[in-house]
């Protein structure tokens, strides 16, 4: 396949580009959803074909194609040279380009049991059997579970010698259960909303013990119906990992994207409240938020070997004991900030752009428990599991909603609460955070499903994170 | 015969009487570009075909999707689908298949739009920029030409070609944005200077804003908000899955909202985008889902029709196994009376330009928070007299346009930016009588 990439390559450079690159990608996802115990869809999905960046000037232009011959990857670098000319009706600064080591190189995700090899009678078992489990349940009207498996390879050239190949594969799913009541809907969902996702191969689906939790699960679910709504009030808030995986994603992950910090993304995703003259000042949490952008961990759902750009895949600190210290940036964005590149740019598959995406942003663990945490708190709130999420588009203001919580009084858990939600500013929010536990408890949660760019693209994301306290939080906020 | 009815045509061929099959084939090209801080700053084009595959073998259903379009991918593709459908249990709700019938003559399409070129769209940018007069302008500019072709074994065989031209933006101050929105079939109808001057306006009457109180306010709501709420009523509501679950607040011939409510799904209009069919090959049509405030229909594809017993309304899109139909193709009517007569009536309220990060809490009580964005204003005795920062609400999207609550409805029904897809939803400026907001968002 690398004869298409360079193809592509060497018809952009011939039609005056500065510099280019192109990626063929050839990538399957088979996704099997089960509602009620019945297969609502299983679905199969082949992508190939090869987009290629050319730079001229101050902008990019892009162009793919699904025709995969010499022909065709040829002319798709002369249309790229051509957008990216025809960019100079509105120019702006020349983009410079901020070096990497140019490597040729291979990777491949660690993978115990391929996915695709597993049998689809044993993954539909699998979900009509959880979704058996739920509706058991008295109250349980939807029961829902899904599985979604993803290979893709990669050949990335670049007109300064990359050569580098991947094979990247993911997997993961989950399941959720949801209470009709007379007027409201209860819904509680298993690993974590939308599922959990990781890099490698069935493995990922086996170790979360679906058929063992189905039934917990639903019975929360029915039990939320009848539970007592969250009041409004400022309280100690206890945050369930992948909740706060969800906040790290979006209060931190996009707001230290360099691409939104240089107004790059102004008119849609938004800005960030970062200034880069606050980089290495800028107190952003306590002294136990330590946050990295770590490419490399394993498993992770943000795990490569090398980004869309070529640059090696890596681990940056972003805050470390609470001062901002890092960002997320590809070549172009570092050169103006006049950082190291963080190797953090990915396309979409072969039609899309590549363009700064978090990998795994997440937190580093603390020395607690949610046990000891639980303990440790007088008067409080345990919530867990994402229900909405919404954030201003300078990533300060959010609003979140979880499927359920606990009251937590003189260190035990208590009512079951329902509805409820937290809102805050980020950096205060951040400020807040107290307890945080680790150990066994510390789980590199995945984003399926982060949106960014135009045309929109998805992303798959990581966030390592563990139970956490935050002191002090407005909750129970309604209309 | 275009490629996307060959295509489609020869995958049916492949499968020949071995299922149940429905193809839908499309080729075109999508091209955007893309500016900010003023300048264009990405540039994005792609050509390319695709194939989605749906078949049943003796009722046991698969789907497949591809980009790979030569003869042999196609072959081993189909293939595939075959091999996944037989693994399958039967599936007691499959509906069959779409039968032969006619769908509407209408064609959204603009040759020019079609294949638009990148310094069509430079010259737009251009035009919206400079309307800036040195504001910080970021947006983009897109085009779109398709052709769609449906074909299946019970003989149902269509197709269509559809264009769109979609140009939005902000300008920006020190302190604050302003946005503005055109969408249409024809690239020529979009008017660079006039979306660029709306939005430098919008910003530099919303610089400096304050902090408002929180609290119950009047709002009145530009198209891109009530585009908004539209958006979260087709996707959760007049949808005919969510609502044979129970999980919508739709409840049939029943007065859910205001007299002056009006919304409906109609592909035929001359003013929509798209092709007069779904992915089932059903024909769409105008489907009335409330009249003077009476909730009367919601949209179906052929699994949730059947379970209904009624007729699919032809608003099957890809993913609707799985999410339910909705429909693509909205308008909420649009009154007699103008924007400026509308904040008159106004004593004391909030001007909404757009929201942002709307998400919903509850599908059944269509509780939604989010945020405002790019122009936010205080109303005081009938005018507009200061720039609000940002405020974050949440509000049930149904109650909010209850019995009573509209109180006016503009003259300016326009395409509208939904925040979740542009050129699907054509709606008016709206006066309502409440709106709760929760906080500023800074604070």
């Amino acid at each position: 396949m690398y004869e298409y990439a360079e193809a592509a390559v060497e018809g952009a450079l011939a039609a005056g580009a500065t510099y280019a690159d192109a990626r063929v990608v050839v990538s399957k996802q088979e996704g099997i959803d089960v509602q009620n115990q019945a297969v609502q869809s299983l679905d199969r999905t082949e992508q190939a074909g090869v987009g290629v960046r050319a730079l001229i000037g101050s902008s990019w232009g892009f162009f793919a194609t699904a025709d995969l011959t010499r022909r065709a990857a040829t002319a798709a670098g002369e249309r790229a040279a051509e957008i990216a000319r025809a960019s100079a009706v509105v120019p702006g600064d020349p983009i410079q380009f901020a070096d990497v080591d140019v490597v040729q190189a291979t990777y491949e995700t660690p993978y115990v049991e391929d996915p695709f090899a597993v049998s689809m009678s044993e993954k539909v078992d699998l979900l009509v059997g959880v979704t058996k489990t739920m509706q058991e349940v008295d109250g349980i009207a939807i029961a829902t579970g899904n599985l979604t498996f993803y290979a893709t390879n990669k050949w990335f050239v670049s007109s300064q010698g990359h050569r580098i190949h991947q094979h990247l594969v993911e997997s993961g799913g989950g399941f959720d259960a949801t209470a009709l009541g007379e007027r409201e809907s209860q819904r509680r969902s298993y690993p974590q909303s939308f599922g959990q996702y990781e890099t490698g191969g069935y493995e990922a689906v086996r170790k979360w013990d679906y058929a063992g939790n189905a039934g917990r699960i639903a019975e929360e679910a029915a039990a939320l119906l009848t539970a007592d709504e969250l009041e409004e009030r400022e309280a100690d808030l206890i945050l369930e990992g992948s909740q706060l995986a969800l906040q790290i994603h979006e209060s931190v992950g996009h707001a230290i994207e360099l691409d939104r910090i240089l107004g790059w993304e102004a008119a849609f995703a938004g800005t960030s409240h970062l200034e880069l003259p606050n980089l290495g000042t800028f107190r952003f949490g306590s002294d136990l938020m330590n946050i990295t952008a770590d490419a490399t961990l394993p498993g992770a759902l943000g795990t490569f070997g090398y980004d869309d750009e070529g640059t090696p895949a890596q681990r940056v600190d972003i805050v470390k004991n609470g001062i901002w210290l890092g960002v997320l940036s590809g070549r172009d964005s570092a050169a103006i900030a006049g950082l190291p590149p963080g190797g953090m740019v990915r396309g979409d598959g072969y039609n899309r752009l590549p363009m700064v995406r978090m990998t795994n942003v997440g937190i580093l663990p603390g020395d607690s428990s949610l046990e000891e945490i639980i303990a440790d708190t007088e008067d409080g709130v345990y919530m867990a599991t994402n229900r909405s999420w919404s954030i201003d588009d300078k990533r300060l203001n959010f609003q979140f909603g979880t499927e359920i919580a606990w009251e937590v009084k003189d260190g035990k858990l208590g009512r079951m609460l329902k509805n409820p939600t937290y809102t805050g500013i980020g950096p205060v929010f951040w400020g807040s955070l107290d307890r945080l536990a680790g150990g066994d408890e510390w789980i590199h949660w995945g984003t399926p499903n982060c949106g960014k760019g135009q045309p929109m693209q998805v992303a798959h994301t990581g966030h390592s994170a563990a139970p956490a306290r935050f002191r002090n939080v407005r909750v129970g906020v309604r209309g | 015969m275009s490629r996307a009815v060959d295509l489609a045509e020869q995958v049916l061929d492949l499968v020949g009487d071995r299922a149940d099959a429905e193809v839908v084939a499309t080729e075109g090209n999508l091209a955007l570009t893309r500016f900010a801080n003023s300048f264009i700053h990405q540039n994005v084009a792609e050509v390319g075909e695709t194939v989605s595959l749906r078949l049943a073998v003796d009722g046991r259903v698969a789907s497949a999707r591809t980009t790979s379009t030569s003869v042999q991918a196609l072959g081993a593709f189909v293939e595939a689908a075959l091999e996944t459908a037989a693994l399958q249990p039967v599936d007691d709700d499959w509906p069959g298949l779409a039968p032969p019938a006619a769908i509407d003559s209408v064609e959204h399409v603009d040759d020019a739009t079609y294949d638009a070129s990148p310094g069509a769209r430079a010259e737009l940018v251009r035009a919206f920029v400079d309307a800036g007069s040195g504001l910080l302008a970021a947006g983009y500019c897109q085009t779109e030409g398709r052709t769609e072709a449906f074909a299946n074994s019970a003989g149902q065989s269509v197709s269509g070609r559809h264009t769109s031209a979609i140009l939005d933006g902000i300008h920006q101050t020190g302190t604050s944005a302003g946005t503005a929105h055109a969408a249409s079939v024809a690239i020529a109808d979009l008017d660079g200077t006039a979306v660029g001057e709306l939005a430098a306006r919008r910003a530099a009457e919303s610089a400096n804003p304050f902090d408002a109180k929180p609290g119950d306010y009047e709002v009145i709501l530009a198209p891109e908000a009530v585009a908004t709420i539209a958006v979260f009523l087709g996707f959760y509501g007049f949808n005919g899955k969510m609502l044979s679950e129970g999980q919508s607040f739709v409840e049939l011939g029943s007065r859910q909202f205001d007299e002056q409510f009006q919304m409906w799904d109609d592909v035929t209009d001359s003013r929509a985008m798209g092709v007069p069919f779904d992915t089932e090959g059903t024909p769409k049509g105008h489907l009335d889902l409330v009249v003077d405030g009476v909730t009367r229909g919601v949209a179906h594809n052929r699994k949730t029709a059947k379970k209904a017993g009624v007729e699919s309304t032809g608003n099957s899109i890809t993913g609707s196994e799985s999410w339910g139909p909705v429909p693509t193709n909205v308008f909420v009517g649009g009154g007699t009376r103008s924007v400026d007569d509308l904040i008159a009536g106004v004593e004391r309220g909030i001007y909404v330009s757009a929201f942002n990060y709307c998400r919903i809490l509850d599908p059944k009580t269509m509780v939604v928070t989010g945020l405002t964005r790019n122009g936010t204003f205080m109303i005081e005795n009938g005018r507009i007299t200061e720039a609000v920062t940002n405020m974050r609400f949440t509000q049930g999207f149904v109650d909010a346009l209850g019995e009573g609550k509209i109180l006016g409805v503009a003259d300016d029904a326009r395409f509208a930016d939904s925040e979740f897809a542009p050129g699907i939803m054509y709606v008016p400026t709206m006066r309502l009588g409440s709106w709760n907001f929760t906080g500023g968002a800074e604070g």
